[in-house]
């Protein structure tokens, strides 16, 4: 398999004499780094039906007449394209893959606290993902990702039941994930690990964890009863039956305003480590960036009416939420400014995951400021539900997580596999991406002020220029995103030999060797030193060793 | 190639507002969000593993610097705020005196009826220099009425009335979109709203046209000659003749003497329920309170009202509110009809 | 639940690649990745917790759906709330406080050790939960008894006694409120016509929702003390380590603390 032998056994290798054998010892492992790889495998799939259900949409944009596809079917690809993203790709992505694999690891842990419950919840992800898809396979579904009543519970022919089943089962595998989390970060830290040596990204996933445990339940009961308003004709949400269609929305947005910070949180962690390793230098304001993210799930919560500012809510509540939604601004400031602070006087290198992480901070910035703009009612009220909104949140969601997400991937990419992946492509694509992403999204924002809404396939004449500019980016985007995954696969027959630290980073996953052995660790390590303990002349050093020829 | 504009035309008194928030915004964006790229460029090739820099004395974090980018952003993003909620109000706030325009949404279109009776389909003529005021309902699901060039926007909800308002300052045609997702044509619930001057407004008004009602049958537009036949009743009209023909009037009398409160003067007044609450009178109360009688009785009478719900179409109802309204509308005498005059009227009807 | 199931004692299966970490010094009911029993215990117990407070959010959800409505609907609500069985319901919630001590009681002593005793409160926990169940059902079938037109499920089996009056407070096309008592009987308007909606039905629909999730918490409940009661028999618990039965017990507090809520939030309103 290998044209070299790793050194060690790794979690990968076993001895397993039979095929089925091998399979079963995968299907049935309680590992958490082989739960996170059969995460990532499922979740990539996943972004890449996802993907295409956008490839669909972008293409039938490219006119204004509509002429590619039917109403019906249009309105199933951005429906799929939202579903699968949201529910199957962004909520899980980071905290899934990242998280399982890493977070033991940084903890000087062997495993998480319920290794059964983690296989369980691959499972349960596994089971509302064929929900989901075979809701797409029989006649799809017409909703939207957001489900809205009583056009959901109601009016729509579609699979909507099989769907919401899928979302359901789904929430319950974020739970199980997000219940290990806590107790593991909470119980089975190293000796010597106090809260304040954890990693950055422990504490982001910590905090996302806090909001997966509160709010996805909320949804959960939220999407059960749409289902049983279809099935037993009773109005819970529809007015035509006594039930009130706003309640619908206020519990929905209870659990999906949060999920944004699901989403995103992880990413702030990922960046925090990848800003610091490739600064050769101690994050600036540890303190403040662990608790802005606590701060971030905290007002999280008390947010979710700003996407209800034109729905009819009374003006006290839209004041309320939209002060409150000012406020949640501050702390992803914090983030921002403590980044960039880092960054000086360190020894700043342009590996493949710093460029992610640059490309992340100058995307989310991007992202943040239109949620301010969202934010402010008087403009909201313009600007809501057109493409303003839909530019907005790719920004965060896409030029945020996914950043993150693929940051992260190439970071401990060497980690997880052994092995290391083509640099120079890894570069290529991160430049790709980044410049594919704003041609897609920035004509968006430009879009919505001029009043195009979202979610329509015929629109007037005079948006079609930014329209053939968004979806002539939206193909530079999908080169970027497939060209790491021809790399990265070839790396795992091609790559060098990585080693145990190829990034010379801190932490303890970089203590075991790459792959982590089973076990993770023989002896579990006594911690005496904070997360990014680089010494003072770290950077200084670093810098001096630089020739001519060594990685930029 | 179709001309390329960056801004929607600013056609209402929202508009000036609303872009110069919105342009201050990108101001303030731009000092962050373009800047703050050119600092981390900076600091990345000044810090650059290749280069020779000075890295000695690294700060680990400074509480006055973490202060200061708290307190700026902060007072930054709440001036904002503040200006944004004042703005807010004014976009919620109708001034008292409007030109009130009844809006219907369904899968897939958009009917509006005027005060006189006239009815439209996916169109709405306004007035400019006129607040005018929709009061909007729909038949199934969730729409939204959205006008960029006005920068006016509100969800239209099935079971409740919202209310929307503005004023045009240019004659013109401007499109009308739906903004919430409503199903397979939602992309296709678009319309235009045509601003023209006060005269022309009147003119077109009182022009007859097609009838054709929100169910989509035709309208008898009218085997009379006469014009208002053609355009259909008044609203108020129209509802004072269902507030008969329903028997309301047996027990709402004007002289309050009937089994129900009189309505006279009660449209947007507070009034007292049964359980001591101040309740405003306002379009969804009367609406709630024909539908479900006993969801807020008016103090001092007995919850005996039957429910009306199922027996009167949206349209119906916005004619009965319209005729409600027009009970408290003591500026315009001329418009107001007793429940003598109707009675006459209904009685010449039945003739 | 599955909490509970990763603390059972007996080894864990399927993870050949953990064989060459060695297990010894371990005590048969610590798992190979937690260094004590204390830590193991902890991590339990905390899973637990975490697990209860995303169950009260689940249920939160419908409070929360319960709440608007009672808002906007408070007479219908109230009225609606006569029809339910108050006396049974009181039982119900009498046979599941006791419960609650027999499990308390439980716990204290799987603690002490007192493995008998443990396997007697258990079983009677068992007992009370299967006769809550029992006394639910019995409403339940009570209410599809007058759909179907009779007084009791007992005269529906047997043909026997004939319903009064036409009542079906089962949502769906089926559903009948009774007309009202008192002042607006009289009108003809105020009777509910078959299937229509109304807020009586939102009502029981809510009651039918909330009742039958909690429900099916019991069930999920009695088959952890069902299973609780397996491995006390097999002497998996003593004095040192009884973590499952008090996991397991916190679960079965948490059922009764949310039937403490439904209680007065259905048959009680006034």
């Amino acid at each position: 398999m290998a044209t070299t032998a790793l050194p060690s056994r790794g979690y990968l290798e076993d001895d397993t004499p039979t095929v089925w054998a091998w399979i079963k010892s995968w299907l049935f492992t309680v590992d958490h780094k082989r739960i996170a790889i059969l995460y990532l495998l499922a979740i990539n799939f996943y972004f890449l039906l996802g993907g295409l259900a956008a490839s669909v949409v972008r293409i039938e944009l490219i006119t204004p007449q509509g002429d590619l596809l039917s109403s019906d079917l249009y309105n199933r690809a951005f429906t799929l394209h939202g579903i699968i993203m949201v529910f199957f790709f962004l909520i899980p992505g980071i905290p899934a893959v990242l998280g399982n694999f890493l977070i033991p690891l940084m903890v000087g842990a062997r495993d998480m606290a319920f290794p059964r419950l983690n296989l369980f919840s691959w499972y349960l992800y596994m089971i509302g993902g064929l929900f989901a898809l075979s809701a797409a396979v029989f006649g799809g579904v017409d909703t939207g990702w957001t489900f809205y009543t009583p056009f959901s519970s109601t009016y729509s022919n579609s699979n909507v039941i099989l769907t919401i089943a899928g979302a359901f089962v789904m929430g319950f595998s974020s739970i199980a994930t997000g219940v290990n989390f806590i107790v593991t970060t909470h119980t089975m830290r190293a000796p010597g690990l106090t809260w304040f040596r954890l990693p950055l990204f422990v504490w982001s996933s910590y905090a996302t964890s806090l909001i997966i445990v509160l709010a996805t339940p909320v949804v959960g009961i939220t999407l059960l009863l749409v289902a049983i308003e279809r099935i037993w004709g009773v109005g819970i949400f529809d007015p035509a039956l006594g039930g009130d269609p706003l309640l619908f929305q206020h519990l929905f947005w209870f659990y999906s305003h949060p999920a944004v910070y699901i989403m995103i949180l992880p990413g702030f962690g990922v960046i925090s480590e990848l800003i610091s390793t490739f600064s050769r230098k101690r994050i600036f304001g540890y303190e403040f960036i662990a608790f802005s993210s606590m701060a971030i799930a905290i007002i999280g919560f008390l947010v979710w009416g700003h996407h209800m500012f034109v729905s009819g809510q009374s003006v006290y509540s839209g004041l309320v939420f939209s002060f409150i939604t000012m406020l949640v601004a501050i702390p992803s400031a914090i983030k921002v400014f403590n980044w960039t602070a880092t960054l000086y006087k360190g020894s700043i290198s342009y590996r493949t995951p710093m460029l992610y992480a640059l490309g992340f901070i100058g995307l989310f910035v991007i992202g943040g400021l239109t949620g301010i703009f969202l934010g402010v009612v008087a403009i909201d009220i313009h600007v809501t539900d057109t493409y303003f909104v839909v530019a907005h949140f790719h920004y965060v969601m896409v030029g945020g997580t996914i950043m993150a997400y693929l940051g992260g991937i190439h970071f401990w990419w060497p980690k997880m596999t052994g092995r290391m992946y083509n640099e120079v492509w890894g570069g290529i694509s991160a430049l790709i991406i980044f410049v594919g992403f704003n041609m897609t999204f920035f004509p968006q924002f430009v879009l919505g002020y001029m009043g195009m809404p979202r979610r329509y396939h015929v629109y007037p004449q005079e948006f079609q220029v930014l329209h053939v500019l968004s979806s002539a980016g939206s193909t530079v985007l999908a080169i970027g995103f497939i060209i790491p995954l021809i790399y990265l696969t070839l790396s795992l027959w091609k790559g060098k030999l990585a080693g145990d630290n190829p990034w010379d980073a801190t932490g303890l996953e970089w203590t075991v060797s790459s792959p982590p052995p089973a076990h993770n660790f023989d002896e579990i390590p006594v911690v005496t030193t904070e997360a990014y303990a680089y010494p003072p002349e770290a950077a200084e050093r670093d810098a001096a060793a630089w020739r001519p020829g060594s990685p930029l | 190639m179709p001309d390329f504009p960056l801004f929607p035309e600013q056609a209402s008194t929202f508009a000036g507002p609303i872009d110069a928030l919105y342009g201050v915004l990108i101001a303030l964006s731009l000092i962050f969000g373009g800047i703050l790229p050119f600092i981390i460029l900076y600091l990345m090739v000044r810090y650059h593993r290749s280069q020779k820099a000075d890295r000695r004395n690294q700060p680990e974090g400074s509480l006055p610097l973490e202060l200061t980018w708290t307190i700026i952003p902060l007072v930054l993003v709440l001036a904002v705020f503040f200006w944004g909620a004042f703005l807010y109000i004014d976009i919620r706030t109708p001034p008292a005196r409007n030109l009130e325009i009844y809006v219907i949404g369904k899968q897939w279109m958009w009917h509006t009826q005027h005060s006189n009776g006239k009815r439209e389909n996916n169109e709405l003529h306004v007035p400019i220099n006129q607040p005018v005021k929709l009061i909007m309902t729909s038949q199934d699901v969730i729409h939204s009425f959205y006008i960029p060039a006005f920068r006016v926007k509100q969800d239209v909800l099935p079971g409740r009335y919202t209310t929307m308002w503005f004023e045009a300052t240019k004659t013109g045609e401007y499109h009308l979109f739906c903004a919430e997702y409503c199903g397979t044509e939602h992309a296709r619930m678009v319309g235009r709203v045509v601003a023209m001057s006060l005269a022309d407004y009147e003119r077109w008004l009182t022009t007859p046209g097609e009838i054709i009602l929100p169910d989509g049958s035709a309208g008898a537009g009218g085997s009379g000659s006469t014009l208002i036949p053609s355009i259909g009743d008044p609203m108020a009209l129209a509802g004072a003749q269902l507030f008969t023909s329903l028997g309301c009037v047996g027990c709402h009398r004007d002289d309050g003497a009937g089994i129900g409160p009189s309505l006279v003067g009660l449209y947007n007044v507070e009034t007292r329920m049964q359980d001591g609450s101040l309740v405003t009178a306002d379009e969804n109360y009367l609406r709630e309170s024909i539908l479900n009688p006993g969801a807020k009785t008016v103090a001092g009478y007995a919850n005996v009202m039957p429910s009306y719900d199922g027996q009167l179409s949206e349209d119906q109802l916005n004619q009965l509110v319209a005729y409600i309204k027009s009970l408290s509308d003591s500026g315009s005498a001329s418009t107001r009809l007793s429940n003598d005059q109707i009675a006459g009227v209904v009685a010449d009807e039945l003739k | 639940m599955a909490t509970t199931t990763t603390t059972q004692g007996s080894e864990v299966q399927g993870h050949g690649a953990h064989a060459d970490h060695g297990h010894a010094g371990h005590g048969r009911e610590l798992q190979h990745h937690f260094e004590t029993a204390q830590q193991q215990k902890e991590a339990a117990t905390l899973g637990m917790w975490v697990f209860l407070v995303t169950e009260l959010m689940l249920f939160g959800g419908i409070f929360m759906a319960y709440t608007v409505y009672r808002w906007a609907f408070p007479d219908i609500w109230a009225e609606a709330a006569h029809h339910l069985n108050t006396p049974l319901g009181a039982l119900n919630t009498v046979v599941l406080l006791v419960s609650s001590l027999t499990v308390a009681l439980a716990v204290n002593a799987a603690e002490e050790g007192r493995k008998q005793r443990l396997i007697r409160l258990l079983g009677v926990t068992m007992v009370l939960g299967v006769a809550f169940l029992g006394i639910k059902g019995y409403e339940y079938s009570e209410k599809f008894a007058h759909c179907a037109g009779y007084e009791t499920p007992i005269a529906w089996a047997t043909s026997g006694a004939p319903l009064g009056e036409t009542e079906c407070l089962v949502p769906g096309r089926a559903f009948v409120f009774p007309a009202a008592h008192g002042e607006a009987a009289a009108d003809a308007h105020h009777e509910v016509t078959p299937g229509q909606s109304s807020p009586y039905q939102l009502f029981y629909l809510l009651y039918f929702i909330a009742t039958g999730l909690h429900a099916v918490h019991m069930l999920i409940g009695l088959s952890i003390v069902g299973m609780l009661t397996f491995m006390a028999a097999r002497g998996v618990f003593t004095s040192v380590y009884s973590t499952p039965v008090e996991i397991g017990g916190l679960y079965w507090h948490l059922i009764d603390i949310i039937w403490v809520f439904l209680f007065p939030l259905f048959y009680l309103v006034h």
